[in-house]
């Protein structure tokens, strides 16, 4: 009786603070840019707005345009629930779970994609094409990322996978992780959020033909999966676990609110790339990753 | 404690020559082949063996020298060409940093085989070195800009210093000393040929070299 309550206080936790996320991110960059800003709570707003709306679907497209947003947010919700928050734990851990927390990314990925092509709109075909190239280096770097952590310390399961050691390891791992964590969540330097301009949409074109609650889906999976690599990206670097709960929360949030500073710093601060520069800085991040992975491997001393 | 402060800075030095190979701009490259220089040069003290004024006037010289002096004669070389970018590389930026990471990787397995002294078996002295010289190698081959290739021989030849780090026991100063001159000799010299090769070909292609002209 008590785990289900602790799973559905979980859920709660993660459906309602998500869509803070991006509102932070917005208020930080109206105040760099000296603007008073849409209020933090818009993507709420939004949410509730969407959800009254009807669909409009293509007459092309089938029955999986609908299905595969409410897929891919439950892929992300799963994974959500794979990632343990501090001393608390995870909602279901067992050995091996960091490979299917990839995984459910990965089909949330998917999720997106084919319903983006369900449209049969050249344009987000496009989109779905640039999503999934960028992804495939996101990935590596990802993948590296998880790996580094499993060899530090030795396990293959998130809860005891997040003791991060301090030093040069820790340093190139967050340097790494954030350049994930803006790849995948299409921030600035690879992708504008606000923009649509036609020829630079990733993202944004993907989700172009959905509408009314498919779209609030999407937006929500979105904000979810950011905060779910703002929670890994500050637990990979942070020694949370040892603390004790109400300070571990504490921590906890305030690092995510720094990352979403941060984000909102890199938005304010940096223009997107073009096309030709992203490879480079993916495969920076790769390598940030790789050599955290090294460091961990070989202990700092070869 | 000192160890892990060196190979802190050797650290340091080998993620440069990742950023060396990644950049398209050459202010960067120069930056970074710089910056690369004053680490190396600080190295000697931090090692500190015997910490007399040999040492430090070494140090002093190759900070100023790597730091100031060559990057200031290589940005005027710069300026009078008036380039700034590296175009058409023959190995791309994106393979020629996996190339540098792969061959860190392969420094780093190479060292686990190599028969060295215990005093060097916890440093990162001879991977670094390793690294440092690939690194220099990849810019001399792939880069065809006079200004890369200058800066690519420089990075080698911190590579070098890095190696003659692990003899500064037995090796007297004045050998560094020395070459740290001719270096910057050279460097004077190669900003005069490049100077050279722009007013008679109008660019800096150093592949335009190699085909004769009546």
């Amino acid at each position: 009786m008590n785990s289900i309550l602790d799973l559905i206080l979980r859920l709660d936790c993660w459906l309602l603070l998500a869509p803070l996320l991006p509102g932070i991110i917005n208020k930080v960059k109206a105040w760099v840019a000296g603007r008073r800003g849409p209020p933090v709570l818009q993507l709420y707003y939004d949410l509730a707005r969407l959800w009254k709306k009807g669909v409009v679907m293509s007459t092309l497209a089938s029955p999986a345009f609908v299905i595969l947003p409410a897929v891919t947010w439950v892929a992300l919700l799963g994974a959500a629930m794979l990632l343990p928050l501090g001393p608390l734990g995870a909602g279901l851990s067992f050995r091996g779970d960091a490979l299917l927390m990839l995984y459910l990314l990965a089909l949330g990925r998917f999720g997106t994609a084919w319903a983006a092509m369900e449209t049969g709109s050249a344009f987000e075909g496009m989109g779905t094409v640039r999503e999934v190239s960028y992804a495939v280096l996101a990935e590596a770097a990802m993948i590296t990322a998880v790996l580094s952590l499993s060899v530090q310390s030795g396990s293959l399961s998130l809860a005891t996978m997040l003791s991060p050691a301090m030093g040069a390891s820790a340093v190139l791992l967050a340097a790494g992780l954030f350049i994930v964590l803006l790849a995948e969540n299409c921030r600035v330097p690879f992708d504008d959020p606000n923009t649509h301009l036609e020829l630079t949409m990733i993202h944004e074109v993907m989700v172009l033909d959905h509408s009314g609650p498919p779209l609030a889906v999407i937006l929500h999976g979105a904000s979810m999966k950011l905060l779910l690599f703002a929670v890994l990206l500050v637990q990979a670097v942070l020694p949370i676990n040892q603390l004790k709960p109400l300070a571990a929360a504490g921590l906890l949030a305030g690092s995510v609110l720094g990352v979403c500073v941060g984000i909102g710093l890199v938005e304010s601060l940096l223009a997107r790339f073009a096309f030709r520069r992203v490879p480079l800085l993916l495969t920076t991040a790769f390598l940030l990753c790789l050599f955290a992975l090294l460091v961990a491997w070989k202990g700092g001393v070869p | 404690m000192m160890n892990s402060n060196l190979n802190l800075l050797i650290g340091l030095a080998m993620g440069l020559n990742l950023l060396a190979l990644g950049t398209s701009r050459l202010p960067a490259l120069i930056r970074a082949m710089s910056a690369q220089g004053v680490i190396l040069g600080v190295m000697p003290i931090l090692m500190g063996h015997e910490l007399d004024w040999q040492v430090v006037l070494v140090a002093l010289a190759t900070v100023a020298g790597k730091g100031l002096l060559i990057p200031s004669l290589l940005r005027r070389a710069m300026r009078t060409a008036q380039i700034d970018r590296e175009l058409e590389p023959q190995i791309g930026f994106v393979a020629s940093m996996l190339l540098g990471a792969a061959g860190t990787i392969a420094a780093l397995a190479l060292t686990h085989q190599l028969p060295l002294l215990p005093e060097h078996t916890g440093s990162l002295l001879v991977p670094g070195a390793l690294a440092t010289v690939l690194t220099g190698f990849i810019l001399l081959i792939g880069r065809p800009k006079a200004i890369s290739q200058v800066c690519g021989y420089l990075i080698l030849e911190n590579g070098i210093y890095l190696f003659g780090l692990l003899l500064i026991k037995a090796m007297p100063l004045l050998v560094e000393a020395g070459v740290l001159l001719d270096l910057t000799v050279g460097v004077f010299i190669i900003g005069i040929i490049v100077d050279r090769i722009q007013r008679a070909f109008d660019s800096l292609d150093t592949r335009k070299l190699t085909t004769l002209h009546e």
